[in-house]
């Protein structure tokens, strides 16, 4: 004890033992506290960073350049009205380095082109993070307080999305997620109000069960609950993972609720031509472009068709023959928001398909499914699981109604906060995961979890957490004059008799007039402009093959002349571009030498047989409409326009603006006029 | 913190039977690390490509299809059950990376490209009787301008440029007089200077006296999607394509 009180004693007397010594002592302690903050920067990790970048651009040919754009220091981007505090460039310094495009080591990559400049948007706004934060963990992967981490690149479309609600060229990824959105039906029981307060809408067609025992058996609803992909690979209705007796409670409330129609349980009197025509089935199936929307295994097991309708692989498993019957004859009677067009099909038509529809059976689907008569309690179960399970949220059920906010709203779920998720176990804790987890396998969350479970790919997957990542608070809460806006389907209803036949035929389901339709076939809004009177006619009575590239055509329905004639006067009359003028439209007949110049341009100036064709024989285009007789069916007007800018009357077609003079445009015009075709009339052989 | 350990330790007792049926579900080999698991029953000699090699895709996003390998042995027969590893260049992720040969003797995984534009390569490996035999493929990650340039060519230029046609896809370059070059045709297009790909695709072909059946795009396509389309030809050129570099004058 004493030793080290001497000790002591004889320290401090030794160092502030007199005034002097003791002025001098602490002067060095005040120098040290001094330079404690130059030395924490000093070692900092910025600066760390900074040191070493200088020392990769020392070795490089341009150093001299990128040392002088080098500048010491934390940087910052600073955007007050976007709340932008970046310093992720005091680190990240190689951004905008064009010569640096070799790096590949980080922080030093050189960023990749992008239509947004660092300057003007900084880039939390894009990548997440906390821009303030000076190290790398609080930058990149904080979570403190509400705080997300950065998105990873393979979710990178979701930045754009928080302020781009249309479809941009650019993100695909981002524009199948949303499209999934709607087309799964995820918005039927999930609200999701866009930051503008639009709604998106779902744009599936969940089929009405208000009658459905007259469509189906209380068998086949049975095993289409418990596994629809196993009808059809294509269903877009999930998986509830229903037991057995779940199962057949709700098939047997369905039946018993259904309202039987009479019309659907008339037996067809006609015989089918099949008796006597083997192939006259798959040939109406074929004439009538049923593939156009619905598709069908084939004999390799590829599912060749469209995906507007279901899958008709297994229809005979499925559906009643009389029903499929009254549905063929008037579909919309049934269900009155079908896409489905009404074909105005012939009893001998609707019996030839009927019966071809019939042999699409799958003996093995649902044999081993006995239903007994079920109880008045299993019926009264089936209604409860129904309303428990939100069934009626998509399909509309009598006796129960449509259920509001059945699931939590997804508007602002790319800033839910990681402390609200309840993780499982071995899972990364990051927003990402857990929205890919939960769309995966939905019921891994635990028992009582009601979203059931889809049928997805994993680049399926990744586009829906895509489109769920976009959805966040800043894309909220971002200026209105940043914010690029959904363009929504407009609400345009044609009127009167022809509007009535345009809804009949479902004519909006493949075209699109005035800012409404469906995007299979070309928007007709100018129709009336393009086309002449007798090619409409001719076309309507029998559409013929306009794009020989093209697997999906338009259907052939019979329409009475007088229908046809109320159709082609409304689409010529009201389906007017205002850019083209009738009467300054070049002559539709023009002198030889005119039409010769004309020929000359298209095969040789201008190569326009690369994908057009005029003459059978020589020409191999097959990518653009064939123009054999283009002469019968085009105006002169909309010919000459058309050359002179086709994006000025059709955004997306693809054929190229060629910036014609107006002596070229007229020579032109001239020539495709003068193709009338074999018999001069055009269209119809 | 607190909050953290809270919520994790409350789930765990409920979320433990959850949990184990959705490994069993995704499958093991997902979560658990493939080599303790995986045991080689087989071995073969030769590995070939059956599919998904030689894809494009975006940068950090998983490729369209699957790798697949299969392994065969000396007469060139499949080998199932032996074990196939997948290496890849910096980032490149795979799920699984240790696969073992189904009854067709094929090993698939699911690839994911890097962060940073340009080709992944890709080595499938598996242990021979004579020593480990190993496959090369490449992969190549687009960045964003690139993959603009992807999605313009699709709709623009590849009815003709592609030499592939199949019903879903009509391309008419079978058809065309003077056959276009595809886009991977590196041999070719490598020596064309970016300049001069540019005046093309603006002016068409007759700018360089080439054909006219390649026509103007110029009053059809923005600047920035021209720079666009080049970006995606030089990032898909095969044999590679190699910028000449920034030149800088002496002082």
């Amino acid at each position: 004890m004493q030793p080290i009180k001497k000790r002591l004693s004889s320290a401090w007397q030794a160092l502030f033992g007199d005034p002097v010594r003791a002025f001098g002592v602490v002067s060095v302690i005040l120098l040290l506290a001094l330079a404690i903050a130059p030395a924490k920067e000093q070692f900092s990790q910025w600066h760390g960073y900074q040191r070493s970048y200088l020392a990769l651009i020392g070795d490089r040919g341009d150093a001299v350049s990128l040392r002088r754009r080098f500048e010491p220091g934390i940087h910052q981007i600073w955007l007050p009205e976007l709340a932008v505090v970046d310093r992720c460039t005091t680190c990240h310094l190689g951004l905008t380095e064009a010569s640096l495009a070799d790096v590949a080591q980080q922080p030093f990559r050189k960023h990749p082109v992008v239509p947004h400049s660092l300057d003007a948007f900084g880039c939390v706004i894009c990548h997440g993070g906390q821009g303030q934060a000076t190290t790398v963990v609080e930058a990149h992967w904080s979570e403190r307080a509400g705080e997300q981490p950065i998105l990873p690149t393979r979710y990178i479309e979701a930045g754009c999305g928080q302020c781009h609600q249309n479809a941009l060229a650019g993100t695909p990824q981002l524009n199948l997620g949303r499209a999934m959105l709607a087309r799964y039906g995820c918005v039927h029981c999930h609200a999701i109000t866009r930051p503008d307060g639009s709604k998106l809408e779902a744009t599936d067609y969940p089929p009405s069960l208000a009658h459905i025992a007259d469509k189906t058996t209380r068998e086949w609803i049975f095993s289409w609950l418990k596994d629809p992909p196993a009808y059809a690979a294509s269903a877009t209705m999930p998986n509830y993972k229903l037991s057995d007796a779940d199962a057949s409670d709700i098939s047997a409330y369905l039946v018993s609720s259904s309202i039987p129609q009479a019309r659907d349980t008339v037996a067809l009197g006609v015989r089918p031509a099949a008796a006597t025509d083997a192939v006259a089935g798959p040939t109406l199936y074929g004439e009538s472009f049923c593939a156009s929307c619905h598709a069908l295994q084939n004999a390799a097991g590829n599912v060749v068709g469209g995906d507007l309708g279901p899958e008709l692989t297994r229809i005979g498993n499925k559906a009643k023959p009389e029903w499929l019957a009254a549905w063929l004859e008037n579909p919309r009677i049934y269900d009155g928001t079908t896409p489905m067009p009404h074909y105005r099909f012939t009893p001998q038509q609707i019996a030839t398909l009927v019966e071809f529809l019939q042999t699409k059976t799958d003996s093995d689907y649902g044999s081993g499914v006995h239903l007994d008569e079920a109880s008045p309690q299993q019926v009264a179960h089936g209604r409860k699981l129904i309303v428990e399970l939100g069934c009626a949220a998509c399909h509309e059920i009598n006796g129960v109604q449509k259920p509001e906010n059945f699931a939590p709203e997804l508007s602002t779920i790319g800033s839910k906060p990681l402390a609200q998720i309840i993780f499982l176990p071995g899972m990364e804790h990051s927003l990402p995961s857990y929205i890919a987890a939960k769309i995966r396998q939905p019921r891994a969350f635990g028992t009582s979890v009601k979203m059931p479970q889809f049928t997805l790919t994993a680049p399926q997957i990744d586009a829906l957490t895509t489109a769920l990542l976009a959805l966040t608070a800043r894309g909220r809460s971002m200026p209105d004059n940043l914010r690029v806006a959904a363009v929504p389907d407009t609400n345009y209803q044609p009127a009167g008799h022809a509007g009535k036949l345009i809804a009949e035929l479902a004519c909006f389901s493949c075209h699109r007039f005035n800012g409404r339709g469906g995007d299979m076939a070309p928007d007709l809004s100018w129709e009336g402009s393009s086309v002449q009177r007798q090619w409409l006619t001719d076309f309507l009575h029998n559409p013929n093959t306009l794009r020989p590239s093209l697997i999906r055509r338009m259907p052939r329905f019979n329409l009475s002349e007088s229908d046809n004639k109320e159709l082609t006067e409304y689409i010529l009359s009201v389906y007017q571009s205002p850019a083209i003028d009738a009467d300054l439209a070049p002559a539709a007949t023009n002198p030889s030498e005119t039409v010769e110049h004309g020929r000359q341009l298209f095969y040789s100036k201008y190569a326009c047989q690369a994908c057009h064709i005029v003459d059978t024989k020589t020409d191999k285009g097959y990518i653009g409409p064939t123009l054999t007789q283009v002469g019968s069916r085009l105006t002169p007007g909309w010919v000459y326009a058309w050359l002179k800018n086709p994006q000025a009357l059709r955004p997306e077609t693809t054929e190229p603006n060629q910036n014609l003079s107006d002596d070229d445009a007229r020579a032109l015009t001239a020539f495709l006029m003068s193709l009338k075709g074999p018999g001069g009339r055009g269209a119809k052989q | 913190m607190m909050t953290r350990s809270f919520t994790s330790t409350t789930l765990r007792a409920f979320a433990a039977p959850a949990a184990l049926s959705l490994l069993a579900l995704a499958g093991c080999k997902h979560a658990a690390p493939a080599n303790s698991v995986l045991k080689a029953t087989a071995q073969g000699s030769a590995l070939v490509e059956s599919s998904g090699g030689h894809q494009v895709g975006a940068t950090g996003t998983a490729l369209k299809d699957p790798l697949v390998v299969q392994v065969n042995d000396d007469q060139g027969n499949a080998v199932s059950g032996a074990m196939v590893e997948f290496h890849g260049s910096a980032e490149a992720g795979f799920d699984p990376a240790t696969v073992l040969t189904d009854s067709s003797g094929q090993a698939t995984t699911l690839v994911t490209l890097g962060t940073i534009s340009g080709r992944y390569r890709i080595n499938a490996v598996t242990g021979g009787k004579t020593g480990p035999v190993s496959l090369e493929t490449v992969e190549t990650a687009l960045d964003y301008q690139q993959r603009v340039g992807a999605i313009l060519v699709d709709k623009y230029c590849s009815r003709c440029h592609d030499p592939e046609s199949s019903p879903a896809r009509v391309s008419n370059y079978d058809n065309l007089e003077v056959k276009p070059h595809p886009f991977t045709d590196g041999a070719t297009l490598n020596k064309i200077s970016d300049a001069d790909l540019i005046s093309l695709v603006l002016h068409g072909g007759p700018a360089l006296n080439r054909s006219a059946l390649m026509p103007p795009y110029g009053n059809t396509l923005s600047a920035a999607d021209v720079k666009a389309l080049i970006a995606y030809m030089r990032a898909v050129a095969d044999p590679p394509y190699e910028p000449a570099g920034t030149v800088y004058a002496i002082k």
